[in-house]
């Protein structure tokens, strides 16, 4: 195979992150609804913790992303 | 390669090359000194830009204080209660100490990605070496904090407790790679959601112009509106990814202070 073909299939293949990172999200926005609406008091104050679980989540995806572009444009 | 892909973009007539936003070009050239080219480029003008913003909105809104804050004022006061109460939440009283330095980072990663969100501007967090400057020295600062409040001490910090001996080699070994590659993850989530967005956000916008330059204005409707509904996310994240960066920078410094995990 050509080093060039074999480049580009693997920028697919990291792209399939993607995967995991959208299980993690829908996880964890599924979770707080749940828990949220057993006990809508308690959920504002939980809503910052769902942020930064959703940011955590979403990095995981991106990091990928960035091993793509590295095998597009630096490799 | 980056340049073929820049010029096929080109050709292609709607100027459609999803990278050339992040491009670096110098604006006003300067003398190389020993090796490092210290040219007036485009990322120092958005930096300079938005420590001027942030500068200018701080002096504006502690211009006159009063006791009842006006409309300015409890502008700057939302900004300072935030931090402080994150930082409290998340370090405790002992971290207000390092309040000046978490409000920085805050208020320059915000407005950073903020100003991107300008047309025709300039992402500075959508570059790998900036984010990753700002990580390291929020790394370096944790670990130092940690050795100078604990001494040797702070070491413990990498053997967890009530951990059968036998695995203790293996655990330590693995924390150690985990505190380690904190700046990266750090760095890497902020420039990885930045620019990932912006590149998105420069496809569809690209679908939008190709539709209707070729006389499909019906069919471009969809992608311009997904397009509206993309940048209204993209504000969200840019807000969001300032405020995990400065949570977790909070959460390193409670460990480094406290030392309970």
């Amino acid at each position: 195979m050509e080093a060039e073909a074999a480049k580009y299939i693997g920028a697919g293949i990291a792209c399939i992150a993607l995967a995991g990172a959208g299980m993690a999200i829908g996880n964890i926005f599924g979770s707080f609804l749940a828990g949220a609406l057993r006990n809508p008091s308690a959920a504002q104050s939980q809503f910052p913790n769902l942020l930064l679980g959703f940011a955590l989540a979403e990095a995981t995806g991106l990091f990928g992303l960035i091993i793509a572009l590295i095998l597009l444009f630096v490799v | 390669m980056a340049s073929q892909v820049q010029s096929e973009g080109q050709e292609a007539g709607a100027g459609i090359d999803p990278m050339h936003q992040f491009e670096v070009h110098s604006l006003y050239d300067l003398p190389t000194i020993m090796g490092i080219d210290t040219s007036f480029t485009n990322a120092s003008l958005w930096m300079v830009l938005a420590v001027g913003s942030i500068m200018l909105l701080m002096a504006l809104t502690a211009r006159t204080t009063s006791i009842v804050p006006g409309r300015m004022q409890s502008l700057g006061e939302l900004a300072y209660g935030f931090i402080a109460g994150m930082v409290k939440q998340n370090v405790g009283n002992e971290g207000m100490k390092y309040f000046p330095f978490i409000f920085t980072l805050f208020m320059f990663i915000l407005f950073c990605n903020m100003l991107g969100m300008l047309p025709y501007s300039y992402t500075v967090t959508s570059h790998l070496i900036v984010t990753f400057a700002l990580a390291a020295s929020v790394f370096i600062l944790v670990t130092a904090v940690g050795f100078m409040k604990h001494g040797i001490g702070f070491l413990k910090l990498f053997v967890p407790s009530g951990i059968p001996a036998v695995l203790l080699p293996l655990l330590v070994v693995i924390e150690l790679i985990s505190y380690l590659t904190r700046p990266v993850s750090l760095s890497v989530r902020l420039f990885g959601n930045m620019m990932a967005g912006h590149t998105m956000l420069k496809i569809f916008g690209g679908f939008v112009v190709g539709l209707s330059s070729a006389g499909l204005i019906p069919l471009a409707i969809a992608p311009f509106a997904l397009m509206v509904a993309f940048t209204g996310l993209e504000l969200l994240i840019a807000g969001l990814q300032a405020y995990v960066f400065t949570v977790l920078t909070c959460i390193y410094l409670n460990e480094a202070i406290h030392m309970d995990h």
